[in-house]
């Protein structure tokens, strides 16, 4: 398909703007680019077309199935964006006297209210992105809570699961901090032993997602927090998989201290092919002072927007948050309420065990027994004996019309597919694509070689990722330069 | 209650058979019983559609829509193309994922490359990255960018903006790195007191273009100062302002980032925004974030896909260069569909509109005893003035005439911004109360 560039002509071009009514200011050359933007000249309907098409080639959870696991690929409801479009709350400037935007404080109060009953937390700060932007602020709550005690130099070290995110480890030395890998034990959670060696005087805090990636509840929950917090350290919960336990079980009570939440994954907001995304933070009380100004909670007690806050640990966003997205987040728990909050975490859990005992049949899963909203194949035995990768089945689930698990992740599972089918598929949905598995399973185990060319049917072949690293194209230039 | 569920109860029970549970508790068998909750949440009871609709309308109603805007400060009020809305709430750009899967995510993947392409374009620098959260987080992972074991202080303009500023400050914190503010002189960056602070332990310099205050800075002479220390050069730039000033390639810029929310973003109460980021090709394998790059498939067809991986954090863990995943993927193919209708002339028109307006605008106000100009250097659409009068009294004036007035400052002055959205007409009227409300 071609490029915008190579649909350029001379000349065309569409009417936005009226002509200037007031004289024109001419800047002198010293200030002034030497050419005009060489972008590109279209009508628009080239424009219109353009994106169109586009449109064709790319897959949304709106074209079907999209099981792809620590995503939370659910239902983005319309009323969502329908409460977003609203005039009210895209016209108004983040700068405009508190007066003026009563209603974008109440979003914001109501929001952070609610969440916090939803995670067992007592404050909550909505400035983050994203869920990594989240962890981020989360990780400098830490930080600010032992530099205060004095600590800062010596509480240096996050302790992080081996099946944890990248994000994880990315985010500890983000914030200064060097990470301490444990490895899980043999049942996917963490092996308390080695918990237990690696807290220490210099533990600044543990990182933990529960249920974690391989989509298992850690039972051992409350004393891993007990022995994070016996050696001086802080908890923080990774909400990526919230989804499976709102409304059930809250990070609160399991002992965490703080928590990063993903609007996007469990509060529907639209992932938009990578973003915009919402990384609310919460905390327990002893936490609320450092969290980012201005404050919004009513904790400040100063107003509905605080900005004198001296243990704060910062902006760590322009203005307050990806408001839209925590429109659209608000919109979907007004939605749902105190039943269907909980009511879509059970029917999440649901669907992934019965999609996990369907492909039970001939998958080899990583882990037996009741998962919660999602599940880790491993290829490791079909990789070995017939050369059939994760790879070649998520490809061939591609020309089937169906989005691939996650592949290759959690790491510490060969040869992995993780799937998160989430609540919002119907069991016809579940059923169809477990026939699809299962035939795309048998299909790869007969004839690898033609799995591996897979998929056929897409826009593109298999693309080829080494030379696309070793001679980076990033950008359109012109044929003659 | 609403819900979004497609299992019907008839179904559940087949399901819950299928797993061997009677209940959908006791999937939740495996946490310790005394965690699970005894009550149900403290949260309103669920509701319809339309029930919802309503309360969501009501707030929205509670806040204020300006017809007339004359603040900007970060945040900018431009026209949005018809045909930019449009294309941005199509259902499949709006429920895609980060496009992992290339073979069906060519569509997403190719909008990144063009948008990557047109920020190369107005920023005049070699590479782009597909997006960060917004300008302010762009300019500090910007900073990191620039660090290393040797040279770990940032040199930062006290003329940018304040919010970006406090985002950076929080980033250096947060790394155990210095950031010192190079200060103010007549509204703009003072030069020889960079000079002064600069030794072999900066690694970069930061200032904005236009500043904080619309002030255009002598970037090119601050660019020489930083390299002739050893320390980058990092600009932060108003996208639309790009369209007419020196590019950031054209002064030398090692990374050139911003806020990308003029091209085509609502205000929205402050998000979500864009951060866009391009550097050198010197300095592309510490950019942060997703880099869509261009390479062909097994039969030699032009393909798209996600590169330079080795940098990011699925990869590279505690070894990454950011910790960023999810990105504003949705607002970086905005600003390209506002960038290909716009087309050069419309950037262009737009960007000079904007300051001819302020310049109209400057001038009438600055005219009006007690309310002249701050500084006398050039500027882009934003211009500070004193102001003689109460500044709350004179902004609850605009108020009342549904005009939402610059930006007062700490100390007392206004920063006023205009955009092509102000006609000759708004700008009297408002010279025309500003007049007024001085005799009040």
């Amino acid at each position: 398909m071609k490029l915008l560039f190579e649909k350029s002509a001379v000349g065309r071009g569409s009417t936005i703007l009226p002509e200037c009514d007031v004289p024109e200011y001419i800047f002198s050359s010293e200030l002034s680019r030497q050419k005009a933007v060489p972008l590109p000249e279209l009508s628009e309907n080239d424009v219109s077309r353009h994106y169109s098409e586009l449109e064709r080639r790319a897959y949304g959870v709106n074209n079907g199935f999209y099981p792809l696991g620590s995503c939370t690929m659910k239902y983005n409801p319309k009323i969502n964006e329908k409460t977003a479009a609203l005039s009210g709350f895209t016209d108004v400037h983040p700068l405009q006297p508190e007066s003026t935007v009563r209603g974008a404080l109440e979003v914001l109060s109501t929001a952070e209210k609610l969440l916090c009953e939803i995670t067992g937390m007592d404050a909550m700060t909505l400035q983050p992105a994203a869920g990594a932007h989240g962890e981020f602020t989360g990780m400098l709550l830490i930080k600010k809570y032992h530099e205060l005690r004095g600590e800062g130099k010596k509480r240096t070290k996050v302790i992080v699961p081996d099946s944890a995110h990248g994000t994880n480890p990315a985010t500890a030395v983000m914030g200064g901090m060097t990470v301490v890998s444990i490895p899980s034990g043999e049942d996917g959670c963490v092996d308390l032993e080695m918990l237990r060696a690696a807290v220490g005087e210099d533990t600044a805090g543990l990182m933990l997602t529960n249920p974690n990636t391989l989509g298992i509840f850690d039972k051992n929950i409350l004393e891993i927090t007990k022995i994070v917090h016996e050696a001086g350290g802080l908890a923080y919960y990774d909400g990526a998989n919230l989804n499976a336990i709102m409304g059930v079980v809250r990070p609160g009570d399991m002992g965490f201290d703080c928590v990063h939440l993903n609007l996007h994954k469990t509060f529907s907001t639209p992932h938009g092919g990578g973003g915009p995304g919402g990384g609310a933070v919460g905390c327990k009380a002893f936490l609320s002072p450092y969290l980012p100004e201005p404050q919004i909670s009513p904790f400040s007690g100063q107003g509905p927007v605080n900005e004198d806050c001296p243990q704060s640990v910062g902006k760590v966003k322009a203005f307050y948050g990806n408001f839209l997205v925590i429109v659209r987040a608000l919109t979907y728990i007004l939605t749902l309420g105190r039943e269907g909050i909980p009511d879509a975490a059970k029917h999440a859990v649901l669907s992934a065990n019965y999609l996990k005992k369907r492909l039970s049949e001939k998958y080899t899963m990583a882990f037996g027994g009741t998962c919660m909203h999602e599940f880790v194949m491993t290829l490791e035995r079909e990789s070995k004996e017939r050369g059939v990768s994760a790879m070649d089945i998520a490809k061939s689930l591609l020309d089937r019309g169906i989005h691939p698990p996650t592949m290759y992740f959690p790491l510490i599972v060969h040869e992995a597919l993780m799937a998160e089918p989430t609540e919002t598929e119907s069991k016809e949905t579940l059923d169809e694509a477990a026939d699809l598995f299962l035939a795309v399973y048998d299909e790869a185990m007969a004839d690898p070689e033609k799995a591996h060319l897979r998929p056929l049917s897409a826009a593109i072949r298999r693309p080829d990722e080494v030379e696309a690293a070793r001679n980076p194209r990033l950008r359109w230039k012109p044929a003659e330069l | 209650m609403g819900h979004y569920l497609s299992i019907t109860e008839e179904q559940r029970k087949e399901m819950l058979e299928a797993i061997g549970l009677d209940s959908l508790d006791g999937m939740y068998a495996g946490a310790p019983s005394d965690l699970v909750l005894k009550r149900e949440l403290d949260l309103p009871s669920g509701r319809s559609e339309l029930g919802v609709l309503r309360e969501m309308e009501a707030l929205a109603s509670k806040n204020r829509v300006f017809p007339t805007v004359f603040r900007g400060a970060g945040a900018y009020r431009h026209y949005i193309p018809a045909v930019v809305s449009s294309v941005s709430a199509k259902e499949t750009f709006l429920t895609s994922y980060t496009p992992y899967q290339s073979e069906i995510s060519q569509g997403i993947l190719q909008a990144i490359f063009e948008y990557q392409t047109m920020i190369c374009q107005l920023t005049g620098m070699d590479v782009s990255n597909a997006s960060v959260y917004d300008g302010a987080t762009a300019a500090a992972e910007a900073l990191t960018m620039c660090r290393d074991r040797k040279r770990a202080k940032a040199l930062v303009s006290s003329c940018a903006n304040p919010e970006v500023i406090k985002v950076m400050r929080t980033y250096c914190w947060a790394a155990n790195a210095e950031m010192l503010l190079i200060p103010e002189k007549d509204g703009l960056t003072d030069k020889e007191a960079l000079r002064a602070m600069l030794d072999g332990s900066v690694a970069c310099v930061y200032i904005a273009q236009p500043n904080f205050y619309g002030l255009i800075e002598d970037a090119p002479t601050i660019g020489q100062i930083a390299h002739e220390n050893g320390a980058r050069f990092i600009m932060g730039v108003n996208p639309i302002a790009a369209a007419l000033l020196k590019t950031p390639g054209e002064c030398g810029a090692d990374i050139a980032v911003g806020e990308g929310q003029p091209l085509g973003m609502p205000l929205s109460f402050g998000g979500p925004y864009l951060g866009f980021m391009a550097s050198t090709g010197a300095m592309m394998r510490k950019l942060p974030g997703r880099i869509v790059g261009e390479t062909s498939d097994s039969e030699g067809n032009r393909a798209f896909v996600l590169t330079l991986q080795a940098r990011e954090q699925h990869i590279r863990r505690e070894k990454a260069s950011s910790n960023i995943c999810s990105n504003e993927a949705l607002c970086a193919l905005t600003a390209a569909v506002y960038m290909a209708v716009m087309g050069p002339g419309g950037i262009r028109s737009a960007a000079q509109q904007c300051a001819s307006k302020a310049h109209y605008m400057a001038k009438l106000i600055s005219d009006i005893p007690g309310f002249g100009l701050r500084f006398s250097g050039e500027f882009f659409h934003e211009f500070v003035t004193e102001c003689p009068v109460d500044t709350g009294k004179l902004m609850a004036t605009l108020e009342e005439n549904g005009i939402l007035g610059g930006l007062p400052l700490p100390d007392g002055g206004i920063l006023w911004c205009t955009t092509e959205m102000n006609t000759k007409d708004e700008i009297d009227a408002l010279v025309r109360l500003v007049r007024e409300g001085k005799r009040v």
